[in-house]
């Protein structure tokens, strides 16, 4: 029996854009979504209604997406974890507490994307949080850092300083990670680009706004060391221009771009990929969203980061194949549908090469070294998994079985990149490395009356 | 030694809640991880080998944000909205968690 004719896995811009064409085809579509509300992390809380202007305009758009989650024919859970995705459709999801099953002939994936771990020696300390953190806090509570330091490097840390200031919370100083030459890299990149312009633009804005706010700004800034001063804040320090820096501040917000969150489309059995120029793992999709697995789709920033503007299009292309496999609309229809969403894709997508090469994460949070903490979970440092390379462990597994790096309850998501990136530093190309089932942590308890539910 | 907290004050909200017996607000709509965060700088939790930990992603990938809340330990405070009369506790060194293989 299915419960839906279509399950979206994500209530973010793509499993939005995708819910709204569904029904509007007729469909039934159920939305699960791990979070209390819609909107994915862009649109974190934006139905809410809450006066956050200083969040900017780009955000508020996310409203109308949310707003057509309310048609009758789409049932949206939230609060609902998925542990298990089988072949054939069935989709394992917990909430409050208890299980449910649910089936459909069509699954899209629409689980967006996690922070990159940003590993370097103090980042576990509290007061040290990903700048993507502080702004969920200030999107969900309007909770406002005080006299924080940005660090790392990304369009995501210009826009939450400028929110910041807007905010009337301004961070004390910008320590960006990018050199001159990774922007010189980056400039051949730039023609193409232009075809984004008004992101463009908008960026050039925000670094105006940073500037005249006064915020210090460092570039090319490595050898990141964090420590808890005498009134339990962090004394920061760096290196830039060859000089050592030190900064204390109550909190240190940190980021180096985002990647796919690929547990779910990993445990589902979709093939993946290394994305050299992002440095990530991610699905292997084609045009419409369409992966290796029969019945499963994939769309926004899970199959490859390229920002919510593209995960909209994406979304809206995925559901029209999907209405069309599912026999509802022609072939053609689906190709003339599509001219607007495939061209919206197109311009989203012109500015990654030139961001991903300008904004590249820095090597030493790739592949770590020494004391620094990789695997948050099980205290696992840089130096036990070089040193497990070393006696021989030459893939994730390996690494996994003589460190117990990644087999605490966050599962690898804080950490299989980084053995990923130590890996490679060691000279070897490892593959994805495996999700099990649960993709997250479930009580057996839970687990047993779900089993005495269908017995 | 207290550690202030790391966010600006915030008006009192409207929930009642305690964090070890001490009483703390919040507002409705808040996850407790953004209450205990606007009420304090210190650990939330220590793991087995006693280094102190806070909130991290605030979206559910890290699990640093475990707590205990109304005697039911592991609780991901970054995922939970708060309840009026909650009593959460830090949680102090490893606790197992129920993850099991299927
Ligand atoms: S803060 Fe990361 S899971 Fe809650």
């Amino acid at each position: 029996m299915s419960d839906a004719d279509l399950i979206i896995i994500g209530a973010g811009p793509a499993g939005m854009a995708a819910a709204s064409i569904a029904v509007q085809g007729g469909m039934r579509v159920l939305v699960l979504d791990e979070q209390p509300r819609a909107g994915g992390q862009i649109y974190r809380n934006v139905g809410n209604g809450a006066p956050r202007g200083w969040l900017g305009k780009d955000y508020a758009a996310g409203a109308g997406l949310v707003a057509d989650l309310g048609h009758p024919n789409i049932r949206a859970e939230f609060g609902a974890t998925v542990w298990r995705v089988e072949v054939g459709g069935r989709v394992i999801w917990s909430q409050g507490g208890i299980s449910h099953i649910s089936a459909a002939p069509h699954l899209l994936l629409a689980g967006g994307a996690q922070e990159r771990p940003t590993p370097f020696a103090g980042w576990t300390l509290p007061g040290v949080m990903p700048a993507g953190a502080a702004q969920i806090l200030m999107k969900t509570a309007g909770l406002l850092a005080r006299d924080a330091v940005l660090a790392g490097s990304g369009p995501l840390l210009y826009l939450i300083a400028a929110q910041m200031i807007d905010a009337g919370a301004p961070p004390k100083a910008l320590v960006e990670t990018q050199t001159r030459a990774m922007m010189l890299r980056a400039l051949p990149s730039l023609p193409r680009a232009v075809l984004a312009l008004p992101t463009l633009v908008k960026g050039v804005g925000l670094l105006q706004k940073i500037r005249s706010a006064g915020v210090v700004r460092h570039t090319g800034a490595a050898a990141f060391h964090a420590e808890p001063n005498d009134k339990g804040d962090i004394a920061f320090s760096f290196t830039a221009k060859g000089r050592r820096h030190r900064i204390e501040t109550p909190l240190l917000l940190t980021h180096q771009g985002v990647i796919p969150a690929t547990h779910i489309s990993r445990a589902a059995g979709v093939r993946h990929r290394w994305n050299h120029a992002q440095q990530a793992f991610e699905p292997i999709v084609g045009p419409w969203g369409r992966t290796d697995q029969p019945h499963i789709h994939i769309a926004g920033d899970g199959a490859g980061i390229a920002g919510a503007d593209a995960a909209q299009a994406a979304g809206a292309l995925a559901a029209l194949d999907i209405l069309h496999l599912a026999g509802r609309i022609g072939e053609d229809s689906r190709n003339q549908r599509s001219t607007a969403p495939r061209a919206a894709l197109t311009r989203a997508r012109a500015i990654r090469p030139f961001l991903d090469a300008a904004y590249a994460p820095s090597p030493e949070i790739l592949a770590p070294e020494g004391k620094t903490i990789v695997c948050r979970c099980e205290e696992i440092t840089a130096a036990d998994i070089r040193q497990s390379v070393a006696e021989g462990a030459n893939g994730p597994r390996q690494v996994k079985t003589a460190t117990r790096a990644g087999m605490g309850p966050c599962q690898g998501r804080m950490c299989e990149i980084t053995t990923r990136g130590i890996l490679a530093a060691c000279g070897t190309s490892p593959s994805p490395p495996r999700a099990r089932t649960p993709i997250k942590p479930i009580t057996l308890g839970e687990i047993a009356s779900l089993q005495e539910q269908n017995a | 030694m207290t550690i202030a907290s790391r966010f600006q004050p915030r008006p009192e909200g409207a929930l009642r809640l305690t964090l070890d017996g001490a009483p703390l607000t919040a507002h409705p709509g808040d996850s407790l991880a953004a209450a205990i965060l606007c009420h304090s700088g210190e650990a939330s939790r220590t793991t087995g080998r006693d280094s102190p930990r806070t909130a991290f992603c605030m979206m559910g990938v890290c699990f640093e944000c475990l707590v205990e809340v109304d005697g039911l330990p592991n609780v991901q405070a970054c995922m939970t909205e708060v309840r009026d009369g909650m009593a959460v506790r830090r949680q102090m060194g490893l606790r197992k968690l129920g993850a099991a293989d299927v």
